[in-house]
């Protein structure tokens, strides 16, 4: 029953706290290729990536984007050494090529605008309801996984994201309450609203998400 | 809760006295900083507030209460906060007729359990913090109240008597999903 990360939103929308646990699948094929290459790369404006769009072979899949080329890690569109990705792959003379495919990590700035995104969400969700009072989006199901959100009564949304097996998560959410009450809100350095940068915090999360894998989630 | 049985025997808790001596050093300390009672009432009820701020998620954490929807609902929720954090249970009593004030009678205060107030300092009120506390926690839940302490023993009388006043509830800032 893998957790695969943990976000906490602020009561304004803000994403104040973030984590992945190793748990976290890392998508990542490397392979050599000989000339020329049988699959169709393209460069994505908003992903702002080289993507796989067509042609999957070997593990690798469309919607993959370019890691590095040769060992050399990539931004953008460029090489590190500032040769223009695409470019180089076209050329004939380069070959073989071993290039390195997977799945980017979001980014830090990626996570807040999803993060402002899911409070505006959950609050359409809850204007949706055809029943008066009802709460927001508790979960979220995906193929993939599974989001558990718990909101509590001051505005606060702890937001798990587990794996797609996981029924309830409902223990675990309230211990991250009480950690977050703890280790963020007793630390007379920490401010309110603000990203937690706690270690204390950090450490007991690890264990407690670390403990219900181990012995189940009634146990938190 | 689980962790509430856990808690009666927690080894974290400490002796109030220890509590008492340290807000006791507190007041006496800002007392010679500020020069006049009003100043230290001030600042008595800031911090107070500020931690209410915060003290309020941890009520929340380990009590699993849900939100009020009325006045007499909050007051008995006060009255368990009182009785996690000071160990004691204020009685309510004076309801307004509109239901939108009422009194906690505290019978012992272990803020003042070992204190004399000099005349010199007629117009302090001692346990002012508490009031703070008390707006600060229940802001966070989006209600606005007034609180402050109407009759104290420091100063003559029988009990102390802490009212408590709903102005507003804070609409906007309520969560989604809650108005």
């Amino acid at each position: 029953m893998p957790v695969y990360s943990v976000y906490i939103v602020s009561k304004s929308g803000g994403l104040i706290f973030h984590s992945d646990f190793p748990s976290l699948p890392r998508v990542e094929v490397e392979k050599t290729f000989s000339y020329p290459l049988d699959m169709t790369l393209s460069y994505q404006n908003v992903l702002k990536r080289v993507v796989v769009v067509f042609g999957q072979r070997d593990g690798v899949c469309v919607g993959h984007a370019v890691m590095a080329v040769n060992g050399v890690a990539v931004t953008g569109r460029l090489l590190e050494d500032g040769r223009d990705v695409e470019a180089v792959v076209a050329d004939e003379a380069n070959y073989p090529l071993s290039i390195r495919f997977g799945r980017p990590r979001l980014t830090t700035n990626e996570r807040i605008v999803l993060a402002s995104t899911f409070h505006s969400f959950y609050a359409i969700a809850s204007q949706l309801s055809p029943e008066p009072k009802s709460s927001g989006i508790e979960v979220l199901e995906a193929g993939a996984f599974r989001l558990h959100c718990y909101q509590t009564v001051t505005g606060i949304k702890f937001i798990v994201l587990a794996d797609a097996r996981q029924a309830s998560l409902e223990p675990l959410l309230r211990r991250l309450f009480e950690l977050y009450a703890d280790y963020a809100l007793k630390n007379p350095f920490y401010s309110l609203e603000m990203p937690i940068r706690c270690e204390l915090f950090d450490t007991n999360l690890q264990a407690a998400v670390e403990q219900m894998e181990r012995t189940g989630i009634s146990n938190v | 809760m689980s962790r509430q049985t856990v808690r009666s025997a927690d080894p974290k808790k400490v002796s109030s006295e220890l509590f008492t001596l340290t807000y006791g050093s507190l007041v006496a300390q800002m007392l010679k900083d500020y020069e006049s009672d009003e100043e230290v009432n001030k600042q008595l009820d800031r911090m107070g507030y500020n931690i209410g701020l915060r003290l309020i998620e941890d009520f929340l954490a380990r009590t699993n209460v849900g939100r009020c929807y009325d006045f007499r609902d909050t007051a008995e929720k006060l009255q368990m906060a009182f009785k996690m954090y000071l160990g004691i249970s204020p009685s309510i009593t004076n309801w307004s007729p509109a239901g939108d004030e009422f009194s906690l009678i505290l019978e012992s205060n272990p803020l003042t359990e070992f204190v004399e107030l000099p005349e010199s300092h007629a117009n302090l009120k001692y346990s002012n913090i508490i009031p703070g506390v008390i707006r600060g926690a229940l802001e966070m839940v989006q209600t606005e109240v007034v609180a402050c302490f109407v009759h104290d023993q420091l100063k003559g009388d029988s009990t102390s008597e802490l009212r408590v006043k709903f102005v507003r509830r804070l609409e906007d800032a309520i969560p989604a999903g809650e108005d």
